[in-house]
């Protein structure tokens, strides 16, 4: 079946947060800090209040009312001091948006500028060790001798990586639509990848009753972790509605994305790989330093992944965050794994190349029998049979190890391979179905914010009640539905899924409703090691002179449970793996030190890969029986396309020129 | 976006008769829009110029007159231009995306700013947008910008890809203005930053570009390479359009090259030029010339990759370009 | 200022301020949001829509500036119920995810599939390329697509060239 909203949104009447047609809407531009670290002395909003159609400026003069416990990012005007450059610190509502734009600047802010410090450095003196990293993870793990390991090892790599300030930049700018009743409820139409949550934290910020609050969000124009969680957007709309006494409308410019709607950290990572002559690692170890907001810790998981991947005797790993005057990062897809399995499987190459092993074979090598971290069995895992069927399909196995050596025209030419893995879990979650007009309809608060969530539940819930989708109507994306988790962290289609197959048994019980909490079978889960696994091949060819790189083909091979939609799963995986092409080749926010902030601030500097970057992209599976996970025998497959796919082409980078490039990404001017 | 009067002019007498300080002419608007929403540009009126009478692609003695409201996307697509001057065709082509190209016009093209990020950004310094006010590029954010001919004021790179073939092929830019109509060569129209980087050009306030005259091309083979980040859509970090006459003897007869994404203005590589003129054409001749045009590069910390890349591209593509 | 504009056939007249952009006249007054807005400085292509047949940015057109023009967006490609077959075969390959940037790929794709002449993958400038997978993608890069749907709407739009 095609995507159920296809229609709608080929014909461009999905509607997206910013154009519910609303009478009477009002238009609201933030005023952002023009300094990285300080405080506001006053806010002259006098010149922008006398300009035409202007109807209130929002700031720190006066303190609109929030709840006591918001979270800092969402607690918009009631500190004076300034956390980052570009924080929101005032805002101008007014009749349309050329005025309300136009005012913005006549608001005149001074500032009590203190010295800031916006670098993250691997021997800052600030790095400490946080209590978790993200979500729940352990700071740092250990297990074995790791130093005993290094210094008996045959083989040793000690290397260090880097990847810079990325930027989700989802296509649809972040934005909100506040309405407020005359009973004092408030509806937000906002760009949500969970309603749910964003309703709570959002009642949470405003110091009202979640009951007071709903949150719609029908269509997503994409997230990628950004719209995770409620960005000031959501509050500052609410705000300016309430003070406008009018709807408001909030739609941030790309380039207030840039400062308040999170990244993915920079980070640091430090590897050492000690092995024998056939390289089988004898121990592992991999630190990472990273940052955060003075005003929030978030601290992501990126060496997570390394404790599931090989099997090490000895292994340890270690988060260290810095809080800096920047903005608080957050998700961008496959946290944790993205960045941290460059470092991994670049690592894994270089140790490919020190022992003479083929790559995919040094990986089958260190395949381990359970999860080399917690000794916890695995529910499934078949990369190495991804990989054996990547190596096959790829026409690996020729492959000279030869660095440097083929050349077509003015290309080098050369091949890489990585391995992947993200997560597989869930969350609780709530839903209902329900017999009506002759068809069924499934009701959960879940987000499709491109992923494909409505067509998939449809179909898990015809799968159910064994009836044809073209029955089945499912309502998602509005908080006054059944309580759902966001769309994140690979877990979605696994969370709501399995409500969403509970509600329809019991619908079937029932004959006309049902209904389903999951969070008791969540809770029930017996402990194991649930993780999809994948491995993506890249071919790519780098001009000689020039230092251009190209990726000519890459593979993926996944094995990640029972594949519900194969359109859709393609689709995810190979939209994965080109956001993978982006960070390797050309994605970086450029931080400005002297003023905070980050300079190549819009979609000209920032490059996301185009069209024509993109030559051939295939991805394939392997349908996986896993009785561990869930009703359907899901694993997530959001994420897993990006995670090996930058350490793919900068090993195939090397394989072409013989250069080996540790810092993303991999532009011309590190080649020449 | 500050407010504005907007009127459209009837031709170009009327276009400069509406003119008066502070206000600005409107072309395809891929630039000036983009600037105005952004703060930088801020004229008190826009004189629309986009529909003046000023299109037309036409054979004028040996050369070409180009009218200066054509579209990119036409002029790349035009049988003369394809035919006589291929190296102008694929600048044009290389720049931007087909929606920019169908909307920016050849004066625009030409009139277009720096995409350096200081310039773009009203709440940094930046001399040229508001002239002493500081460069906070030299220290900071240059990897982008120029090497060549750059000062302590500027170091901002001009960013179109069809002025550097203009720039190759000796283009005349016609103009008309309050003080009369008047003709400045190519290179010539842009200037190089100085003291004064809010100059972009040698136009006098009120002037307006009517045409683009090119006398007849230049004998030989041609191309336009562009190196940027990504495989389209993006400003480059150095392009070259070279053109190589090769005589029957082997040595070179005639050779036109310029630069772009290295300096200020579209940059004609005249050391180069020389260098190569009269002497064997091949590799050596050509590491010289490439070697005496990059000698006066002035790299800063986070660009000095440029100098390599430039060298690199002026002898790969002359290589091309040798029988 | 008053203005009157074809838009998808209907006369359209409207009274605008000279800084309203094209995008925000359709998006805001018009009841047009099929048009998006992704970055608002011709760096997305989210916004493209076609003027006078040909495809433009909406986003760095000033409304003021469009009087008399006819402009064809993405409300404005079916046939009534009919689809247009580009947005046929959109749906059929799977050609986006989150359906942002679809609005104007899809203009783009119309406007991209009436030009002609060379792009800057054509090997040679004499004459008319054929429509390779190579020149569907260098013509398509105007229009960003985050979610990766890149391969998939280059093969529906060489369905629908060939």
């Amino acid at each position: 079946m095609n995507r159920v909203e296809g229609h709608d949104k080929v014909t461009g009447r999905a509607t997206y947060a910013a154009e519910y047609p609303v009478e009477g809407v009002a238009y609201c531009y933030p005023v952002q800090a023009e300094i990285a670290r300080g405080r506001i002395a006053g806010v002259d909003a006098s010149a922008a209040l006398a300009m035409p159609g202007v109807l209130a400026v929002l700031s720190c003069e006066e303190p609109p009312e929030l709840g006591a416990d918001a979270e800092p990012e969402l607690a918009l005007f009631q500190r004076r001091e300034v956390a980052y450059r570009g924080q929101i610190v005032a805002a101008v509502v007014a009749d349309s948006y050329d005025d309300a734009r136009a005012a913005a600047r006549a608001v005149r802010v001074a500032y009590e500028p203190e010295a800031h410090d916006v670098m993250l450095r691997a021997d800052h003196r600030g790095l400490y060790k946080p209590d978790k990293v993200n979500p729940d993870f352990p700071t740092d793990t250990e297990k074995g001798d790791v130093a005993a390991g290094l210094a008996g090892a045959q083989v040793t790599i000690d290397v260090t990586y880097t990847t810079p300030t990325m930027h989700n930049n989802p296509m649809e700018p972040h934005a909100t639509l506040a309405l407020w009743n005359g009973d004092g409820d408030l509806t937000l139409y906002d760009s949500s990848q969970g309603v749910s949550l964003g309703r709570d934290m959002i009642a949470q910020a405003l110091g009202l009753p979640r009951e007071r609050v709903r949150v719609v969000s029908r269509h997503v124009g994409g997230g990628f972790g950004s719209k995770g969680s409620p960005r000031p957007n959501s509050v500052l709309a609410a705000l300016a509605a309430r003070a406008a006494g009018r709807p408001v409308k909030v739609a941030l410019t790309r380039q207030q994305m840039f400062d308040v709607t999170g990244y993915r950290t920079p980070t640091i990572q430090r590897i050492r790989v000690g092995a024998d002559a056939a390289g089988r690692i004898a121990a592992l170890e991999h630190e990472v330093a990273e940052q955060s907001s003075t005003l929030v810790e978030f601290a992501e998981q990126t060496a997570t992944a390394t404790r599931v991947m090989y099997a090490a005797p000895a292994l340890r790993t270690a988060h260290r965050l810095v809080r800096l005057d920047t903005a608080t990062p957050s998700i961008m897809r496959a946290p944790g794994g993205c960045p941290g399995m460059f470092a991994l499987e670049s690592a894994m190459d270089e140790l490919a190349v020190a022992v003479g092993v083929d790559p995919v074979e040094l990986r089958v090598r260190n395949d381990p029998d359970t999860e080399p971290d917690s000794g916890l069995p695995f529910s499934s895992r078949n990369l190495v049979a991804c990989l054996r069927e990547g190596a096959e399909r790829f026409g690996w196995r020729d492959r000279d190890p030869a660095p440097g050596v083929r050349r077509r025209g003015r290309w080098l030419v050369g091949t890489g391979v990585a391995s992947s893995t993200y997560p597989a879990r869930r969350r609780p979650s709530q839903a209902s179905a329900a017999v009506e007009n002759g068809g069924f309809v499934v009701r959960i608060a879940a987000a499709d914010i491109g992923t494909g969530s409505r067509t998939a539940l449809t179909r898990i819930a015809a799968d159910t009640l064994h009836v044809d989708p073209g029955l089945v109507r499912v309502e998602l994306g509005d908080s006054d539905l059944p309580y759902a988790p966001v769309a994140g962290g690979s877990m979605g289609t696994a969370s709501w899924g399995t409500a969403v197959t509970m509600a329809c048994q019991d619908l079937l019980r029932d004959g006309k409703q049902g209904f389903a909490d999951t969070t008791e079978a969540v809770n029930a889960d017996a402990e194991l090691a649930r993780h999809a696994f994948g491995a993506q091949f890249a071919e790519v060819r780098v001009d000689a002179d020039t230092g251009e790189v190209r990726v000519s083909r890459m593979l993926g091979v996944f094995a990640a449970g029972r594949i519900v939609d194969a359109t859709l799963a393609r689709s995810q995986f190979v939209g994965g793996m080109i956001m993978g092409i982006g960070m390797a080749l050309m994605e970086q926010s450029v931080v400005d030190l002297e003023f905070g902030g980050f300079t190549n601030h819009d979609l000209a500097q920032y490059h996301l890969p185009v069209n024509a970057d993109i030559e051939h992209v295939e991805a394939v599976w392997f349908d996986e029986a896993d009785g561990e996970l869930n009703p359907m025998g899901t694993k997530g497959i959001g994420e897993i396309g990006i995670v090996g796919t930058a350490a793919a082409v900068a090993n195939a980078v090397y394989h072409a020129t013989g250069r080996r490039v540790r810092d993303l990404p991999i532009t011309p001017a590190k080649l020449l | 976006m500050k407010a504005f009067e907007y009127a459209r002019a009837a031709d170009p007498a009327d276009a400069v008769a509406r003119f008066r300080p502070g206000a600005m002419y409107l072309g395809g608007g891929t630039n000036l829009v983009d600037l105005m929403r952004l703060g930088v540009a801020e004229p008190g009126a826009l004189v629309d110029v986009s529909r003046l009478p000023l299109g037309g692609v036409e054979p004028d003695g040996d050369g070409l007159r180009i009218g200066a409201a054509v579209r990119n996307s036409e002029l790349a697509a035009h049988p003369l231009v394809r035919e006589r001057y291929p190296v102008l065709a694929r600048a044009v082509l290389a720049g931007a995306s087909g929606q920019v190209r169908n909307m920016a016009t050849v004066a625009g093209n030409l009139l277009q700013r720096t995409r350096c990020p200081y310039f773009q950004d009203v709440s940094k310094p930046c001399n040229k947008r508001q002239p002493g006010s500081g460069c906070p590029a030299i220290g900071g954010d240059h990897a982008n910008l120029a090497v060549l001919g750059h000062s302590r004021a500027c170091v901002a790179t001009h960013p179109s890809d069809m002025a550097v073939a203009l720039a190759a092929l000796d283009a005349r830019v016609h103009i008309t203005g309050p003080g009369g109509d008047r003709v400045l060569a190519m290179p010539g129209l842009h200037r190089l930053p100085g003291d004064e980087p809010h100059r972009d050009t040698r136009l006098e306030p009120g002037e307006l570009i009517t045409a683009v005259a090119l006398p007849a091309p230049p004998p030989g083979a041609s191309h336009y390479r562009k190196v940027r980040e990504r495989a389209s859509f993006a400003f480059a970090l150095v392009s070259i359009a070279a053109v190589l006459d090769v005589g029957a003897d082997g040595t070179v007869a005639d050779c036109r090259i310029a630069l772009g994404g290295v300096a200020h203005v579209p940059w004609r590589a005249f050391h180069a030029e020389q260098a190569l003129r009269g002497s064997r054409a091949g590799e050596d001749a050509f590491v010289r010339a490439a070697e005496a045009e990059m000698a006066e590069a002035v790299p800063l910390p986070r660009n000095a990759y440029k100098v390599p890349l430039a060298r690199n591209l002026i002898v790969r593509t002359l290589l091309e370009l040798a029988p | 200022m008053e203005i009157t504009l074809q838009v998808n056939g209907v006369r359209r007249p409207v009274d605008v301020d000279p800084r309203v952009s094209l995008l925000d006249l359709l998006r805001e007054r018009l009841g047009l949001t099929g048009s998006k807005k992704g970055c608002d400085h011709g760096q997305c292509g989210a916004c493209t829509v076609l003027i006078d047949g040909r495809r433009v940015l909406a986003c760095l057109a000033l409304a003021v500036a469009q009087e008399g023009a006819e402009i064809t967006t993405v409300e404005g490609l079916a046939s009534g119920e009919r689809l247009h077959p580009l947005q046929a075969a959109f749906i059929e390959h799977d050609a986006f995810q989150c359906g942002y940037c679809t609005p104007g790929q899809l203009c783009s794709a119309v406007g991209m599939l009436a030009e002609g002449g060379p792009s800057a993958v054509t090997e040679e400038l004499a004459g008319e390329p054929e429509l390779t997978a190579e020149e569907i993608r260098e013509r398509m890069s105007g229009n960003l697509c985050r979610c990766g749907a890149y391969p998939n709407i280059v093969t529906a739009i060489a369905e629908v060239g060939a």
